[in-house]
């Protein structure tokens, strides 16, 4: 122990810079890609007209943020994101509850899912327009759609892969149905769910904005639509860029919540923890 | 280590009996017991040998109340077995730790009121004290079977089942396992019977072994060795294990 730490203590200061320089890796490439970006536009290699300097679209940012459109776009998309996952997630989840756990569920249920599945939810976009109008419920209804699917799929899917061998240990060892479920079934489909989670997320940006896209009077989806009108390819690319910057968020909420909710899985523990 | 074994008071101790008369079990066309007799002593420590598929693990889970057979009868404590039963502990092949559980709560996984000073002293009495927090992923393989004899115990059941629990341990893990069971059994002489394919581990271990073949008792046999044994060592035992090789 003593002799490792002996070992250990020259090479002190080098996991500091090891660490940092493994923290800006993964920043290395897009801002090498921005520079030059900004460096060609300046230069008149591109026509700004179709493809503005980053430092215009940093300004058409700054514009919008403080005549407060860029907020109130963000905000409208924000809050349909939200309604249609809490709705599409929470019934995929109940939904892939019960057919994971109930086999007349399933049987009742599965196959007519599947068959859905496979009909690509934008395609129903004029169908929604008939029921539903241009108001907001069509735009809720089609994130519904789209989150729905990947949560419902791997909740299921999660349910069935739990160890049977671990249900059984906790039949043998007096759990009841309830406490079963809550100890064995849910946590054990969980790494599973959150995949799904994480699919969702993608889906609900990819379904919000192309159904701002086709009709709104708010959103970002609008808003970039709106601008194309006006020829200000800087906010475009400004919207474009807000739709990466909201998904890389909900990537790192997901992430968040998985570090937290399956702290017990090797992969989440500090590494040689396991090699005992 | 006796100190931690010590009865506690209030504590139930001893074992129940185990009784099989006339049992059959089949599964579909296949019928592994037939007409299937066996007493087991309250506290007496029973070892089953036989090769796979002579219907060692029918047995256990008969006795276990997971399956129920197809005829005859099955008694524990004087009293038929009706399903699963709390007096009547069993420790699987694998350990089966639920891996989002820290070691305590897996250890109290049933549990109920006091279930976690419970727990941290079954884990005091297995040789694991101070673990209780730790994932069971960090541990080794047998550290992670005496959490499962851990969980089994924590509750002082009569009846303490084993289906060939250190089966895959390395040699000096599994004598080490055999001594904590070995003073455990004998702190808490709780009925025991072991599955196994190690006729070592058996005549070690047991009060009796008996051998099964094709769903018959081949040999039954009274270990008269004291304790605790000292593997290998003891020609008697050798003498014993040549007797119920030649009956598996």
């Amino acid at each position: 122990m003593s002799v490792e730490a002996l070992a250990e203590a020259p090479r002190a200061r080098r996991p500091d810079v090891a660490w940092l320089g493994r923290a800006l890796a993964p920043w290395a490439l897009p801002i090498a890609l921005l520079i030059a970006w900004e460096v060609a536009a300046r230069a008149g290699l591109a026509n700004p007209r179709l493809l503005p300097a980053p430092s215009a679209v940093a300004l058409a940012g700054w514009r919008t943020l403080l005549d407060g459109t860029l907020a109130a776009n963000a905000l409208a998309s924000g809050q349909r994101a939200l309604v249609g996952l809490v709705i599409g997630g929470g019934l995929g989840f109940v939904l892939g509850l019960a057919t994971g756990l109930w086999r007349p569920v399933e049987t009742l249920l599965d196959s007519t899912v599947q068959m859905v599945r496979n009909v690509p939810h934008l395609a129903l976009i004029p169908l929604v327009i008939l029921w539903f109008g241009i108001g907001e419920s069509a735009k809720i209804f089609l994130v519904v759609l789209g989150v729905f699917f990947p949560v419902y799929i791997n909740t299921f899917h999660g349910v069935r892969t739990v160890d049977r061998q671990l249900v059984e240990m906790a039949e043998v060892y007096g759990l009841d149905r309830r406490a079963r479920l809550w100890r064995i079934v849910l946590p054990g489909a969980m790494p599973s769910i959150l995949v799904g989670l994480r699919y969702a997320l993608g889906l609900m940006w990819l379904t919000l904005i192309v159904a701002e896209t086709i009709s709104a009077s708010s959103g970002l989806g609008y808003m970039t639509m709106n601008a194309r009108e006006f020829f200000q390819t800087d906010v475009v690319i400004l919207g474009i860029l807000v739709y990466a910057l909201l998904g890389k968020l909900a990537d790192a909420a997901t992430r968040a919540v998985e570090r937290r909710a399956l702290a017990w899985h090797p992969a989440w523990q500090p590494s040689g923890e396991d090699s005992r | 280590m006796s100190a931690l074994l010590e009865t506690r008071e209030g504590e139930a101790t001893g074992g129940l009996s185990v009784a099989l008369s006339g049992v059959s079990k089949s599964f579909g066309e296949t019928s592994v017991l037939r007409g299937f007799d066996l007493k087991v002593r309250p506290g007496e420590f029973l070892a089953v040998v036989g090769r796979s598929g002579g219907g060692k693990s029918t047995l256990l889970r008969l006795v276990a109340g997971l399956d129920r057979p197809s005829g005859g009868r099955v008694e524990i404590g004087g009293r038929p077995v009706a399903g699963l039963n709390p007096a009547v502990r069993l420790l699987f092949q694998e350990a089966r730790l639920v891996p989002w559980q820290s070691v305590v709560q897996n250890v109290g996984i049933a549990r109920g009121p006091g279930w976690r000073e419970a727990a941290e002293r079954a884990l005091a009495d297995v040789g694991l004290d101070g673990r209780g927090g730790e994932w069971p992923s960090v541990l080794s393989g047998g550290q992670k079977q005496r959490v499962a004899l851990a969980r089994a115990l924590v509750s002082r059941p009569g009846i303490l089942l084993l289906d060939e629990p250190f089966g895959a341990l390395d040699a000096l893990t599994r004598i080490e396992m055999h001594r904590l069971l070995d003073g455990i059994w004998r702190a808490r002489g709780f009925t025991t019977i072991l599955i196994t394919h190690d006729v070592a581990e058996a005549v070690a271990l047991a009060d009796r072994v008996i051998v099964l073949r094709e769903g018959r008792i081949a040999l039954d046999v009274e270990v008269e060795l004291e304790r605790p044994r000292a593997e290998l060592a003891d020609p008697r035992a050798a003498e014993l294990q040549k007797r119920i090789l030649a009956a598996v």
